[in-house]
């Protein structure tokens, strides 16, 4: 919990003017944004099923949504496949599916 | 005021740690901040994630996913107010596909289905065209705190940042249905944004309120948060805010509004986002039998935002003891803290209302009795009469997490 990072002082500037914020001038317009949202290049780690978890999980979501998760029961994992398939409509043939969920079992299962 | 400048320009999350690690050699400089990572010490899991600058009009930001963003609000932002700054409000995306720019001009906001006369607003029309509404309300996301559950499950396995206060402008969504004339038998209003779902088939993301709560005159069309116009992360142009409930209802880049005559039989209200229908949403793992309904309004909630588990503070002396709370679908009560595991409470002073939707901050002196560890709760009990519980909350999906928050310290 004992985060300690340096605010850049601009950043730093912006959080106490926008305490102020009730008094700035009314909007009137908005102005169209335009911006790069990052993306991730990150795999997962090799081992038996990774080619497939790369190849199939990562066109909807980062690598990072899965590496986060707690470790799950193989039920819990297939669960989780099951859905992604189901629900999502994620292309995952059942030999993949068999080999994504053996690959979560073995590298995020149960303690 | 230009937070571009202040952005790096794209950088993914392994060049930002390879960026690090250069640094360290010397051979880029990096600044301090790009390579904090914050540990939330919980088991199960990891427990570590990296601190990200990376992302648009965002400052520092707990990186829980890189895409679709989910960025969560560092803890220590709740300590200096109860606005959140806009560019450390949380972020969450369900579909990766949504725009990286959006054209003020040809933009609009479609009003349709069971309605006298459909609408196909521009932004000019909603910022001129109709009157003005300012509200502050907390945006929490019906996931919050998952990472505290036990036993764990999967989702966002969001931290306590997952929420985020600010002051929205816009209009209300009552006065865009009575423009379109809401037709009798009306049941539900739907709401569609600008992303789209990544897989053919997969379900839009889509969300809809019952017609009497969406006509309430607190639902409002946002195009502002304190002050600013809404950035692209947090929904730009338009966001619907609905106040006191989750932060799932809060479609971002709002641009249609559909009027139903029967009830939204769409993915995300029928299937997705269900709780038990049990006391505190709670059931013990492996139960059955319950029944599932839709989350809805947040629940009371209160943290001690200056004093950090891990801290150490002087034992026989007064000390400071501050933080924020929120009532959920109605206003803070009381906020009441315990040094002794729960077993007496003393009050807090309560600090400014800024409504009865926002973060109330609270503050109160504590004298830790004795040397060694202790232990500081805080409960909010909200104008309804609704505290918040003492035991673990818990459920399959892991919503609705409003336990009673404990800081364990060192008092020395």
């Amino acid at each position: 919990m004992m985060l300690r990072y340096l605010l850049p002082a601009p950043v730093y500037l912006g959080a106490m003017l926008l305490s102020g914020a009730s008094l700035a001038s009314p909007i009137t317009a908005l102005e169209s944004p335009r911006a790069d949202i990052p993306s991730s290049d990150l795999t997962f780690p090799s081992g038996p099923g990774s080619e497939q978890i790369n190849s199939n999980c990562l066109t909807c979501h980062s690598a990072d949504h899965v590496l986060n998760q707690p470790s799950l029961s193989k039920e819990a994992w297939e669960e989780v496949v099951t859905k992604m398939i189901r629900a999502y409509k994620a292309p995952v043939n059942a030999d993949d599916a068999e080999k994504i969920v053996e690959y979560l079992a073995a590298t995020k299962g149960s303690p | 005021m230009d937070r571009q400048k202040f952005v790096h320009p794209l950088m993914t999350r392994r060049n930002l740690l390879r960026g690090a690690g250069a640094g360290s050699l010397g051979l880029m400089p990096v600044p301090a901040w790009a390579q904090a990572v914050v540990d939330f010490h919980v088991p199960g899991g990891p427990s570590t994630r990296p601190m990200t600058t990376a992302y648009p009009q965002k400052g520092p930001m707990v990186l829980q996913r890189s895409s679709p963003p989910w960025l969560e609000t560092p803890f220590e932002v709740f300590d200096k107010g109860v606005f959140t700054p806009n560019d450390q409000h949380y972020v969450s995306w369900h579909w990766a596909t949504f725009p990286n720019e959006i054209d003020v001009d040809p933009f609009r906001l479609s009003v349709r289905g069971h309605v006298n006369q459909a609408l196909s607003l521009s932004l000019k029309d909603i910022l001129n065209g109709l009157p003005r509404v300012e509200l502050a309300a907390v945006s929490q996301c019906a996931g919050a705190s998952r990472l505290y559950v036990q036993p764990r499950v999967a989702g966002a396995q969001w931290a306590n940042g997952s929420m985020s206060n600010a002051l929205w402008t816009g209009v209300r969504l009552k006065d865009v249905l009575d423009r379109a004339g809401v037709k009798s038998g009306a049941r539900a209003v739907r709401f569609g944004g600008l992303d789209e779902a990544v897989m053919p088939g997969a379900p839009k993301f889509l969300k809809s309120l019952d017609v009497d709560h969406a006509r309430d005159g607190e639902v409002m069309i946002a195009f502002a948060m304190n002050g600013e116009q809404l950035p692209l992360l947090n929904g730009f142009p338009l966001k619907l805010v609905v106040p006191g409930w989750c932060a799932v209802y809060w479609i971002k880049m709002l641009n249609d509004i559909e009027v139903l005559d029967k009830p939204d039989d769409s993915y995300w209200t029928v299937t997705g986002y269900r709780i038990p229908d049990t006391p505190h949403a709670t059931v013990t793992p492996g139960q059955t039998g319950y029944r599932l309904v839709p989350v809805t309004r947040i629940l009371p909630r209160s943290f001690v935002t200056n004093i950090r588990s891990g801290d150490t503070i002087k034992a026989g002396v007064p000390t400071t003891a501050r933080g924020i709370s929120f009532g959920g679908n109605c206003g803070v009560a009381r906020v009441d803290l315990s040094i002794d595991g729960g077993k007496s409470w003393q009050p807090t002073q309560l600090g400014k209302d800024e409504g009865k939707y926002g973060f109330r901050q609270w503050q109160t002196q504590v004298t830790m009795p004795s040397i060694g560890s202790q232990s500081i709760m805080v409960r909010c009990t909200n104008t309804n009469n609704e505290t918040q519980p003492n035991f673990p909350v818990w459920n399959p999906a892991g919503y609705m997490f409003n336990t009673i928050e404990t800081t364990h310290v060192v008092a020395a």
